[in-house]
């Protein structure tokens, strides 16, 4: 009765409300209240002194500022770079030219557990085998990503491996190798990868010539046995992998087919290819003959290939192909007489033919010649409706340069390769000088810059001898210019000496200021092979997974594993002679920490990550077996291997995962 | 008089209900109303907890509803290990279970006491106006109960005194700020009890002078 006259008096109720009000307000704000109030931090008086005693001039401190990335702060752009003859492939957010991954491509590496037992990796890496033997590194070359309407998606990633002539698929969602193409028909390659514009084929052309299919034919029959190729690849994006059993290649002359790329916008549905070594040199400096670095640079032309894409791909699809080891191939006779393969001169044994973005021109640069050569897609169109041809030894036609060149503009010795920008500039490599040349687009390109059209415009010096260079989405429909990066095959001096084998120099130059200002910006060495190819991405494309989706998840079936093992599923089970471990990896210990073996037993063993933390990654590596696995959070992994020696084998995990990973082991007790 | 009838007082006069119309609707709304609140006070959460430390930059967040508590349960409970606090979803089991009843069992004592017109109508009504209370000393109960009985054997367990983490604010365990506070469902409990509190006021205005007629 009290209690009700009381709560509800007028009085009281106000008190009440109040209180509540206010003790909870206090509770809920109390966590807010001592935040600081942001303070902007002004540069610092000794700035200056800092460059003073460093030696670093007003442009030194400039390029810091255009590089310097703080803590925790992302890179605009990543730039997926060859590895060379290391076999792998580099990414490397810019402008800060910091390394952030290594991705395993044609060659084992241990800290991502590629080729060291884990089930996937080794099936990917056996993928790349030629004819029974183990090929276990690549000299990669020319990444390619894939595309949606001529731009970059961010989904997947492809490289060749020039040595032996194989094709990498790398899945951006993990940033894992997860197929290898090995090319049936020839040995070599050098021509890829390039996507089409909506990545429904991956090209890879070829290098030397050799006959088709790994045959052996006498060098004295070089003409007629030997021969060149290109190889479509069909993609399956659903599937993220080629799809072999689609795919197709074209005979071609024994010219030395070098770089490729796919037509786009005003030009999509034509590959272009350059060739070298149109003489057909032989080579045999040992018998008196020219070497090959002579006698392959006699003429003043070679041939641009040029190919009808989807008449290629009618023709294939129409069964008009012979079958080489398998794998069909349209003959270069049926190429020619279905119109999908014609020439156009191009001087003189060239390297890069380089699509602008609108499709409308090509860029060719003669290696052994100052220029670079444009050439018009439409003007190539009208030639070939013309049909005003000569031929070639092989009754390919060939177009007259005149008919189809729409400009050529001294850049400069040994051009090589040409990127684009979005001011209507192009930027082509300059091997011997060794520089980075800037000259303007004509076309549609013509209002966007200031200068006269096919001009040179600026050259930046870079150290040195540099082969390709990668714009930011500089050979896609529309690139970003703002960088380019230099990627230079000789450092000599540019860092400490570490002895005679030294670093590839990728320099980055600030592009973004029209006209002659285009400074070198930063210096990375890369430890690894030579540097080919690489192509930038806008980082805000890529969407990689931070934890795999699922516990237990498969990155090679990109699925839930029949072996994923969840917590309190773990156990060891015998079979006759066959023992199979279902093991789980949390921080810090494995389970089972015990596994009791048989010398003799065949040891099938599956671990789960059942991680679900960021950057939560479990080692795991047996001694003497060759074992050494990477397992990101939610991944199943799975190895297997024939107990031969008996003994005392400590497993642990490889990985600092946390304040007790030394106690992250367990005794594998294998008896007598 | 049967009890019954001194338990729910006086029914309101024919005239008076449609006269004073506003008199007796006030409290019926203010107690639906925060019938009402209740219900809805069931999906949302009650509380919740970050966690804070420089190898988490987004945190690790825990939520508690009335019935469950959802968030990085499965990587706080990781973490808990080292120091060998007991799993997460021990706790409370008991009040996880009957929450919703017993909220819907408020919920219909309020309505109940819209048809009480005595001073009676508080016993009614006391349980939703403390529940809001009774929720957080339930939780430092338990929050206690997992910091202060912890397993001996663990990992970390000399490096870690047994603590008792505070149900509002802040708090600091080894590398981890915790940070708690109320959720939207537990402020729309409070809002409940204050409307139930202010109905009270008015219940009394419209009904002591029936019952002082009564009398």
């Amino acid at each position: 009765m009290k209690l009700y006259k009381f709560l509800s008096r007028p009085s009281t109720i106000l008190l009440l409300v109040v209180t509540v009000i206010a003790v909870f307000s206090f509770v809920s704000c109390s966590d807010g209240a001592d935040e600081g109030a942001l303070e902007s931090a002004g540069l610092s008086a000794d700035a200056s002194a800092i460059a003073e005693a460093r030696g670093l001039t007003p442009d030194d401190v400039a390029a810091a500022l255009k590089t310097y990335t703080p803590s925790g702060v992302h890179d605009e752009y990543i730039m997926f770079a060859s590895g060379g003859h290391g076999g792998q492939v580099y990414v490397i957010g810019m402008p800060s030219m910091r390394i952030i991954k290594q991705i395993a491509v044609f060659t084992p590496e241990p800290w991502q557990g590629y080729g060291y037992g884990a089930e996937g990796t080794m099936a990917v890496l056996e993928q790349g085998d030629v004819e029974g033997t183990d090929i276990r590194w690549g000299d990669t070359h020319h990444p390619a990503l894939s595309e949606t309407a001529g731009d970059y998606d961010g989904q997947f990633l492809f490289i060749n491996d020039k040595a032996n002539g194989r094709v990498a698929v790398i899945d951006l969602k993990d940033f894992e190798t997860k197929q290898l193409v090995k090319n049936p028909i020839a040995l070599g390659d050098h021509g890829g990868t390039f996507a089409t514009p909506d990545t429904d084929w991956v090209i890879e052309g070829g290098q030397y010539g050799a006959p088709l299919g790994w045959e052996y034919a006498s060098i004295n029959d070089y003409q007629q046995d030997y021969r060149g190729m290109i190889t479509f690849w069909k993609f399956d994006r659903d599937a993220g992998r080629i799809d072999v059993d689609s795919s197709f290649a074209i005979e071609l002359p024994p010219y030395w087919q070098d770089l490729c790329d796919a037509g786009k916008l005003a030009s999509d549905g034509w590959i272009f290819c350059n060739s070298f070594n149109t003489e057909m040199a032989t080579g045999g400096v040992e018998d008196g003959n020219p070497p090959f670095e002579a006698g392959a640079s006699q003429n003043d032309m070679d041939y641009l290939h040029i190919f009808d894409k989807n008449k290629a791909i009618e023709v294939a699809a129409a069964g008009k192909t012979i079958d080489v080891q398998g794998f069909p191939v349209i003959p270069l006779d049926t190429a020619v007489a279905e119109g999908i393969l014609y020439f156009a001169p191009e001087p003189k044994s060239p390297h890069g033919v380089d699509v602008t973005p609108d499709g409308n021109f090509l860029t060719v640069s003669g290696k052994l010649d100052p220029h670079v050569s444009i050439y018009s897609f439409e003007k190539i169109q009208e030639a070939i409706a013309a049909g005003n041809f000569t031929y070639d030894n092989y009754g390919v036609p060939i177009l007259a340069f005149d008919d189809v060149v729409e400009a050529q503009i001294e850049v400069g010795l040994g051009p090589l390769h040409t990127q684009y920008d979005d001011k209507g500039y192009a930027y082509t490599s300059l091997f011997l000088e060794p520089a980075v040349a800037r000259w303007t687009l004509g076309g549609d390109f013509s209002d966007l810059h200031e200068e006269e059209d096919w001009t040179l415009v600026t050259k930046t010096p870079v150290q040195y001898n540099v082969g390709h260079i990668a714009a930011a989405e500089g050979d896609t429909v529309s690139p970003d210019g703002r960088y380019l990066v230099s990627m230079n095959k000789w450092a000599i001096d540019r860092f400490a000496n570490v002895g005679p084998l030294l670093p590839q120099n990728f320099q980055l130059l600030d592009i973004n200021d029209p006209g002659t200002n285009m400074p070198v910006i930063y210096d990375l060495p890369i430890p690894d092979g030579e540097p080919h190819y690489a192509q930038i991405i806008k980082a805000d494309k890529l969407s990689p997974w931070e934890v795999y989706p699922e516990i237990g998840w498969n990155p090679h079936t990109n699925s839930v594993d029949p072996n994923a093992v969840q917590l309190g599923e773990e156990r060891v089970e015998r079979n006759g002679n066959e023992v199979e471990v279902w093991m789980t990896a949390v921080r810090s210990h494995f389970t089972p920490e015990h596994v009791n073996i048989k010398k003799g037993d065949h040891v099938v063993w599956h671990i789960t990550n059942v991680e679900r933390a960021y950057d939560a990654t479990h080692g795991f590596s047996i001694p003497y077996y060759n074992i050494n696995l990477s397992i990101e959070p939610g991944e199943a992994v799975t190895f297997e291997f024939d107990a031969t020696e008996d003994g005392v084998f400590s497993y642990y995990c490889t990985e600092f995962c946390s304040a007790l990973h030394l106690e992250m082991t367990g005794y594998m007790l294998i008896e007598p | 008089m049967s009890v019954f009838k001194r338990f729910v007082g006086p029914r309101i006069p024919e005239g008076l209900s449609t006269t004073d119309r506003r008199r007796f609707v006030i409290p019926i709304a203010l107690f639906v109303v925060a019938a009402g609140l209740l219900i809805v006070s069931i999906f949302l959460p009650y509380w919740e907890m970050t966690l804070l430390a420089p190898q988490y930059p987004k945190g690790l967040h825990l939520t508690a509803y009335a019935n469950r508590l959802t968030g990085d349960i499965f990587e706080i409970d990781g973490l808990n290990h080292y120091i060998g606090m007991r799993p997460l979803d021990e706790a409370a089991q008991f009040e996880k279970s009957v929450s919703v009843i017993g909220i819907v069992a408020l919920v219909m004592l309020l309505l109940a006491a819209v048809y009480v017109h005595t001073k009676w109508v508080v016993l009614l009504v006391l349980p939703a106006i403390l529940m809001p209370l009774v929720f957080l000393v339930d939780l430092q109960w338990w929050l206690w109960k997992f910091g202060t009985d912890l397993d001996p054997a663990a990992p970390l367990s000399s490096a870690i005194k047994p603590f008792v983490p505070s149900v509002l604010g802040r708090g600091v365990i080894a590398q981890f700020e915790t940070v708690a506070t109320p959720g939207i469902g537990l402020w729309l409990a409070i809002l409940a009890s204050i409307l139930i509190i202010v109905g009270l006021y008015y219940h009394r205005k419209a009904y002591k002078p029936l019952a002082d007629m009564a009398a």
